[in-house]
């Protein structure tokens, strides 16, 4: 391929350092299968960087904020450049659990029980009879997450009534609406979905099996804090479930070229949508990667096919 | 509906093949999402109030670069070789010179010169602490020195402060309680002037009584002072070591001074305790850079050095007034903060209800960055505190990020206030004199 690559990483976002790292993961991926790669960071020259370069392919792996919400794909799509990943309202649907989760819960996917919040609710409303009412509406335990994040960050699992107000002040730490959801207990799986010339395909879910218990930003980033399993030490029929589950996920919310679909299996059998990312991490204890080269296939070699697809797109 | 395709064979990974090779101590060393907050900190548009590092734009690069030529073009063979373990003797001399403004008497045999004072903490520890072993430090207390200690797999008890340092008393029922509960205590690790990150310095009345307390119950004091020569209001006081040579291993450095890149600094100890940092230093890098030392040598010769740190006396002091002043001005009713006489930072206690550690990602939105309390207590304390910094920003970026956090401080409360989060807590940092002389002794694996 003559055409740059343009690895976009790092960003403004809380999760800029996890983003280097995808960043630099993806572009040494793809320096092994023989592309020409160039690694860059938002800033007030990017555009002018990118002008200069001769027809280049964007591959933004930009966690959080603008690499997800969909702001940046607007302007790639405004320069008129081929970038590999979702289109801008894809991201914006996805990246907000507040709007995704209730979209893919339409067309059939299981999920938590969930009520989501700006923090200006409770300021008018009064904290203490919503927190009530979340207690009675959807029990213990609970789950609380800010509706636009990644990485685990202020996320916090809430056992006892008393402690959801600090769980949900420590979510409205990383945006204005919080994601309070039932507790699902079972097992986590991660799959990744990459579309191919016959449609999207799942990998094998990875089971994720934190040391600690929970998969927090420690457990996702520490190299040894979390066992990881692919595929996933579940019953084939589950797998399959999983499998379809992902798919399910991917298409409803108009997801393109890559993502990973978050799940938790209870003790059913029932996979549980918890959410979709439309830039999952690449990081070396990522999932992503790691379900690709479980199932044999070149991490590299499959983000190349992508980088071609979105190359054809363009014509 | 696609069908998955199963490989033969279960992958189970944690993606770590050395893991079980690893030694117990570096259980700790884990990411951390506070952490990761700072490479956003570091962008342009944040102002970072985070970082300790000096502002040595001042320096007289020119001249240091022709110093760095000329002892290559001069001296290159010697300069560029292994060295001794203890230091170079002309840098050793020059040190005693330096140390001699702080009252600090000493000969260039009482010196081991480290890579930065750091080193010389590591050096420190590893001489003299096994697993379990007890470090009294101030609560609260530096993290890279609570870092090294853990790395050690020493379990720290904090010792509380006042406005005027480290309570004496507080000392002497700690070390008794230690030792009476069977623990072996083995040193007091202090900051006397300028303390990060509070701020805040040991009175001269306080010093001395540390001394006593120190002598009655037999407690080595490891003396850190990196910043003592960055006095803003007065001379400097005298170290604690300048009255008593046996009790008291200093530690200085020329990170503030001059240059930290270089990473030189020093221990002067008892010559017991001299000898066996000598040959842990042979057996870490066998000496410490020579280059370096030889380039401070030249710069201490050849330069009005202590002008020069005047100068940076002079700048700090124009930052620590915008710094006090923003915050006069932007935070929130119910926050208090250090004013500190020296130094680089200033230590705030916010409001009840706020979180410091949660906090931080608002605050990074918001284009400024801090350093919450919590990294300086090896227990669990100081999550309604945080450590500002500032040296490196001008005082315009200072005045804007104190305002920027004001913002998101008052934000906050008024966020806490809603959640009815705002009632007194068990346990603020930095508490006042009359109240927990100790921290309770961490457990085992806490440090």
């Amino acid at each position: 391929m003559s055409h740059p690559i343009v690895v976009l990483a790092g960003g403004l976002s809380h999760e800029r350092e996890v983003s280097l790292l995808s960043g630099r993961r993806v572009a040494d991926a793809l320096r092994a299968c023989g592309h020409e790669v160039v690694e860059a960071d938002i800033h007030a020259g990017l555009i002018r960087q990118l002008a200069e370069l001769d027809q280049p392919v964007i591959l933004p792996v930009l966690h959080g904020g603008a690499g997800e919400d969909g702001a940046l794909r607007e302007v790639f799509e405004l320069l008129g450049l081929p970038y590999v990943g979702s289109p801008a309202a894809a991201c914006r649907l996805t990246f907000d659990k507040a709007l995704a989760t209730p979209v893919v819960a339409r067309a059939g996917v299981a999920t938590p029980d969930r009520v989501a919040l700006p923090h200006d609710m409770f300021r008018e409303l009064g904290a203490t009879a919503i927190v009530d009412l979340i207690g009675r509406r959807l029990g213990l335990p609970l789950f609380v997450k800010p509706s636009a994040s990644g990485s685990s960050l202020g996320c916090q699992r809430v056992d006892d009534l008393k402690d959801l107000p600090a769980a949900m002040v420590g979510a409205y730490s990383y945006g204005r609406v919080a994601v309070v959801e039932r507790f699902v207990s079972g097992v986590e799986v991660a799959v990744a979905v990459v579309d191919t010339e016959a449609g999207p395909k799942a990998y094998p879910p990875v089971e994720i099996r934190p040391e600690s218990g929970v998969y927090d930003y420690e457990s996702r980033y520490t190299a040894g804090a979390t066992s990881f399993l692919a595929p996933a030490d579940l019953p084939p029929e589950i797998i399959q479930r999983c499998v379809e589950t992902a798919l399910t996920a991917h298409q409803t919310l108009s997801l393109r070229d890559i993502s990973r679909i978050d799940l938790i299996v209870d003790a059913a059998g029932v996979p549980y949508f918890l959410e979709g990312n439309v830039a999952p991490g690449m990081t070396e204890t990522s999932t992503v990667p790691l379900a690709i080269e479980a199932a044999g296939e070149s991490f590299g070699q499959v983000l190349a096919d992508l980088v071609r697809r979105a190359q054809a797109r363009l014509g | 509906m696609g069908q998955v395709s199963l490989p033969e064979q279960r992958h189970e990974t944690r993606l770590d093949r050395y893991l079980d090779l690893y030694a117990q101590r570096t259980k700790g060393l884990k990411a951390s999402a506070v952490r990761s907050l700072f490479a956003v900190a570091n962008r342009p548009e944040v102002v970072s109030l985070a970082g300790g590092m000096p502002n040595i734009g001042g320096l007289p690069l020119d001249q240091v670069a022709d110093e760095a030529a000329d002892l290559i073009r001069r001296r290159g063979p010697e300069v560029l070789q292994y060295g001794g373990a203890q230091g170079e003797l002309p840098l050793r001399e020059q040190i005693c010179q330096v140390m001699a403004l702080e009252g600090v008497q000493a000969g260039p045999d009482d010196v081991v010169v480290s890579c930065g004072s750091q080193q010389a903490l590591d050096l420190i520890t590893r001489t003299f602490i096994e697993p379990g072993d007890v470090i009294l430090a101030e609560a609260p207390s530096y993290v890279g020195a609570l870092n090294t200690f853990q790395s050690y797999q020493a379990q720290v008890v904090h010792v509380a402060m006042d406005q005027d340092g480290l309570q004496p008393e507080a000392l002497r029922q700690a070390a008794l309680s230690c030792r009476a509960s069977g623990r072996r205590v083995k040193f007091c690790y202090t900051i006397p002037n300028f303390n990060n990150p509070t701020g805040l310095t040991q009175s001269l009345e306080r010093r001395r009584r540390l001394l006593e307390v120190a002598a009655e119950v037999d407690l080595l004091l490891i003396e850190d002072n990196p910043y003592g020569l960055l006095s803003l209001d007065h001379d400097p006081l005298p170290a604690l070591r300048s009255f008593d040579q046996e009790r008291v291993v200093y530690l200085g450095s020329f990170s503030k001074t001059f240059a930290p890149g270089l990473r030189v600094g020093w221990a002067v100890a008892p010559h017991p305790i001299k000898d066996k940092l000598v040959l842990a230093q042979e057996a870490a890098t066998l000496c410490p850079p020579v280059f370096s030392q030889c380039l401070v040598s030249a710069y201490l010769a050849g330069w009005d050095w202590r002008g020069q740190v005047d100068r940076f006396r002079q700048e700090y002091r124009a930052r620590r007034a915008a710094m006090l002043q923003g915050l006069e001005e932007h935070m929130p009713e119910g926050t208090t903060w250090t004013r500190p006489g020296g130094g680089f930072f200033v230590w705030l206690t916010l409001p009840e209800g706020l979180d410091s550690q949660s906090l931080l990602a608002t605050a990074v939105t918001n284009r400024v960055a801090y350093v919450p309390g919590t990294g300086f207590y090896a227990d669990g304390l100081g999550t309604r505190n945080i450590r500002l910094s500032y040296c490196f920003p001008t005082p315009q970026q200072i005045y804007e990020g104190t305002r920027r956090l004001g913002e998101v401080l008052t934000e906050a409360l008024d966020l806490a206030r809603t959640f009815g989060l705002t009632a007194p807590s068990a346990r603020p940092g930095l508490p006042p004199a009359d109240q927990s002389p100790t921290s309770l002794p961490p457990a085992p694996n806490e440090v």
